[in-house]
Parts: structure tokens; sequence; C-alpha cells
């Protein structure tokens, strides 16, 4: 494997990643039990609740503080075919972050197609849908301005 | 000296049975759900993950149902909670240029590019009570109107002014702040921990404060040069992957002010400063913040203490936190019967002596 295809392949990775944890937990149960029976794993890491601090920025751009903190859960386990695939999502559902841990092992092996039409198809739609939707209703209060009449006397 | 009393823990447990049954209030009333609260008191929600420090609406939600509605209460329970909770990491500094956003206004640019966009606020509603709420079959309400996202970008205002050199510049670093969770505030504090300390920091406090400057204790003349309320994505560094990926995204409220200028002989004049950024809709927190963090920078920008409250970081910081003060507070209501026993014997005594030294005297003047 080159290094481009390196990259390509964590940006994939990290894409795919991201959206499992920021997908709806509800959401990405439902699309899991679409895979069918769930293959076996091995705990590398039994799901974990923590939390992490998040950080900003002063300014917006300038040097980082601390904001606050977020539960987390994460997990990491191991296929009997291997593969080895991790979680670090938002909140505290254990079941959560053990599907998005088998989703990113299966997404490693010879299951990714099908993985990718069943589970991360949906979640993307569900996703770009739910920020249509916000970003729609902004839209409708944006001001449009307009200058009723001008004093020029 | 502490001497142990026992005896109040049948009063104590039927106290706490007792709260129980207030907490759910009239049984005829059907009980409210943590869903509900998350989904229609989600204000309060915002305000306890905000001051609770700790991102999370469901458990925020819950911790409202149990307080019974007091949010300080609410935020102590939030509080203890996160100090069970291992820490796994910290994440990359939130992203705030490329927020998604539901809110957007300037208050210093009608033409602000990417628009004023008001979203889903109080702002220009009247105050009047709507009776209407009250009703039993309240129908939902109309769907909220939509128009085509232009997708045009919302540049920040403070970038546009930092273009002509017309407002300070951030300086960007990746510097690790200090952590007042982590270790013990101490005075001077750097801006990062005054940030992470107004962050969560009482809100009726920090707008008192804020609210002072307004009035002239330590005035720095702010302009809301830009709130945003909005969608931001964490992003998280998982060591054994060797790099970041998205773990969750945050509703946050961000407010940059303009302040009045700092310039000197050899520095042309420019506009200063001020920052706000909070967990959830929380824009009076946010723009409170912004005005004391500007107020507390006075000595970076070489201005006169006028002993004002708001400059005086020690002041602002050790009374921000209302769990701090809350605590401390509330613990005079507990049992000082040891306390106040020395006091009264004290009391007592100078009394007794003083009775003792008058009564000769006042036996003298009526010979």
């Amino acid at each position: 494997m080159d290094g481009t295809e390196d990259i390509t392949a964590t940006a994939d990775r990290r894409a795919w990643m991201g959206l499992l944890a920021r997908a709806r937990p509800d959401a990405l149960a439902a699309c899991a039990a679409a895979l069918g029976e769930m293959p076996q794993a091995d705990w590398l890491r039994p799901p974990e609740t923590g939390a992490v601090m998040v950080r900003g920025r002063m300014g917006g751009t300038g040097a980082p503080f601390n904001l606050g903190e977020m539960t987390v859960t994460r997990c990491a386990l191991r296929l009997a075919t291997g593969e080895v695939g991790h979680a670090c999502v938002q909140g505290r559902d254990r079941a959560h972050a053990r599907r998005a841990a088998l989703c990113d092992a299966l997404l490693q092996g010879g299951r990714a197609d099908e993985v990718r039409r069943v589970v991360l198809d949906p979640l993307a739609g569900a996703e770009a849908d739910r920020r249509a939707s916000r970003a729609g209703k902004a839209a409708a209060t944006k001001v449009d301005f307009f200058t009723l009449a001008r004093g020029e006397d | 000296m502490y001497v142990a009393v026992k005896g109040g823990e049948r009063a104590i447990d039927n106290a706490h049975r007792w709260l129980a049954e207030e907490r759910r209030g009239d049984a005829e009333v059907p009980e409210l759900g943590v869903a509900q609260i998350r989904e229609q008191m989600s204000l309060a929600v915002n305000r306890v993950m905000a001051e609770g420090s700790l991102y999370d609406p469901d458990l925020a939600a819950l911790a409202i149902k149990q307080a019974r509605g007091d949010l300080i209460e609410a935020i102590f329970l939030v509080r203890a909670y996160r100090t069970t909770l291992p820490r796994i990491g910290a994440s990359e500094p939130v992203d705030t240029g490329a927020m998604a956003c539901d809110r957007r206004i300037s208050a210093t640019f009608k033409d602000a590019p990417g628009g004023q966009v008001l979203g889903p606020t109080f702002d220009y509603t009247h105050r009047l009570l709507d009776f209407a709420l009250a009703a039993e079959d309240v129908p939902p309400p109309e769907p909220a109107a939509t128009a085509q996202a232009s997708g045009t970008p919302m540049p920040r205002i403070t970038a546009t002014l930092g273009r002509d050199g017309l407002i300070q510049q951030e300086p960007a670093s990746d510097e690790t702040p200090t952590d007042m969770t982590r270790t013990p505030m101490e005075f001077p504090a750097d801006r990062a921990l005054r940030l992470q300390a107004l962050a969560r920091g009482d809100e009726g406090f920090v707008l008192g404060m804020a609210y002072s400057t307004q009035r002239g204790y330590g005035r720095n003349h702010p302009f809301v040069g830009e709130l945003r309320i909005g969608t931001v994505a964490v992003e998280m560094e998982l060591p054994e992957l060797g790099f970041a990926v998205e773990i969750g995204e945050i509703v946050v409220t961000e407010c940059e002010t303009v302040n009045q200028f700092a310039g000197s002989r050899t520095e042309p004049a420019q506009f200063t400063r001020g920052y706000g950024l909070s967990f959830g809709q929380t824009e009076r927190k946010a723009i409170s913040m912004a005005l004391v963090d500007r107020a507390l920078r006075w000595q970076e920008l070489g201005e006169e203490d006028t002993g004002a409250p708001a400059q005086d970081a020690e002041f602002v910081l050790a009374h921000a936190d209302n769990i701090q003060a809350t605590g401390f507070l509330e613990h005079i209501k507990l049992p000082h019967y040891v306390d106040f026993q020395s006091e009264l014997e004290l009391v007592r005594r100078l009394r007794r002596e003083a009775e003792a030294a008058a009564g000769p005297a006042r036996q003298e003047a009526a010979e």
C-alpha cells in the first residue's frame, strides 16, 4: 500500500467512525439489526463510560482553553477474522459503542460493502436530512433588510 | 472539637421519603418524564450542562427531575456524577468557525456576509403570557417555516476586522491549557483558566458582573460583534489509532465582543475583544462571559485598575462557582451546636464580667 492509499484509507475510516459516533443510538441499532446476526467478537477493551474535556479557542481562533466535559463511551473488540474495531462515542450508551466498534471492524473486512449499504448510507442520509432541516429553518429566519424611505432633504 | 451525636436517622429517612412524595406532587397529575424535560425544558437542561460542566442532555434532565427543578441542586448532582467518571482524554479545540448555525447575528455589521440569522429566539416576542399554552390539549405548533439554505459561508466578524488590522489578533497556539478541575485554582490566573471558570460559573453571578461593567464599574464599551448558536463537531485523537476522529457533536453558544480601543504612540488604535463560549443555547451566559472576560484583561491591555469588582480576577473567579458558593453558604444551616455553645459561653462570661465591673460603680453612684 503506498502513502496516498494509506491517507485515503485513514480519511475513509475517520469519516465512518465519525458518522457512527454522531448517529442517534436508536438509528444505529435499527441499521445494525438489518445486518442480521452480528459476528462474535472478543473484547480488547470492554465498554467504559468516561468524560472527555472539550476545548475551545480564545476568540474562536486563539489559544486553547477547557470549556467543559462531555460523556463518552469507548470500547475495542476483535472479530474472529482478526479485524479490530474501535469506538469512542458521545453519551453513555454501551450498546451504541459496541455496535459502532463492530461496524468499524466489519468495514475493514469482507462485509465492508454490505455494511456501507445497510448502515453507513442510511445513517449518512438521515444525518444529511437532519442538517438540511435545521439549516432550512435557520435560513427562513434570515433577515432581508430593505429601506423604507431615505431622508434626503 | 467535633462531637459526634447520633439520633437523626429516623427523622432523616422520613424526611427523604416525604421529599420523594413532594417531588412527585399530586399523583392525579401525570408524572413528568426525563425525555419531556430534555425536549421541553431544554434551556434549563442547557444551563445545567453549562454550569454542571458536563455535556449530556439526558443526565441534566434527570438531575432537574430529581432536584424538583432547583437548577443549582441539579448542577450539584451533575458535578457530583462527573467526579465518578474516568477522564478519557481532551478533545481538539472545537472549530466554531465551522459551526452549523441555528442563529447568527451581528450587532456591528448589518450586512455581515452570511446574513443575520435570528434562529429560535425570544427576542422580538412581546413577553405576554400565552394562555393558549395553558390549555389541556394544545395542538402541535405550526411547523417552522423553511427556506432554501444558501450555503453562503459565515466568516467571523472579527476576521473581517482583523484583515484591516482594526482588531487585536488572537494568536493560535497548541499549548495545553491548565485545567482547574485537575489543579487547584491559583492567582494570578491566566486567560485560559479564567475562561474555564467563567464557562462553568453561575449565570446570575456572571450576568451581574457583566452588568456592573455596563453601568460603569470597569466600563469597556462592548458591541456584540457576533453571536452564534449551533452545532460543532467534537474531535479527539485516539491514541490506539494515532489519528483524530469525531466522537460526537454538541450545541454551543459563542459570543465575540468588539470593545473600545487600545493603542499607544507606537501602536495604532485597535479594537479589543472579549470572548464567551458555553454549552447549549445559553446566550445570556455567553454574552456575560465575554464582557467579564474583557474586563479581566485590563492588565494585559495596559488599562487602569479602577478598583471595579469585575476587574478583580480573584474576586470574580473565587465567587463565580455556584456549587462552591452554595456548599459553603448552606453548610451553616447544618448543626453547629458545639460551635454555638462556645460562643454562648463567651457572651455569658463577658456579660458577667461587665456586670461585676459595673456593680460596685453603680453602688457608688447610688450612694
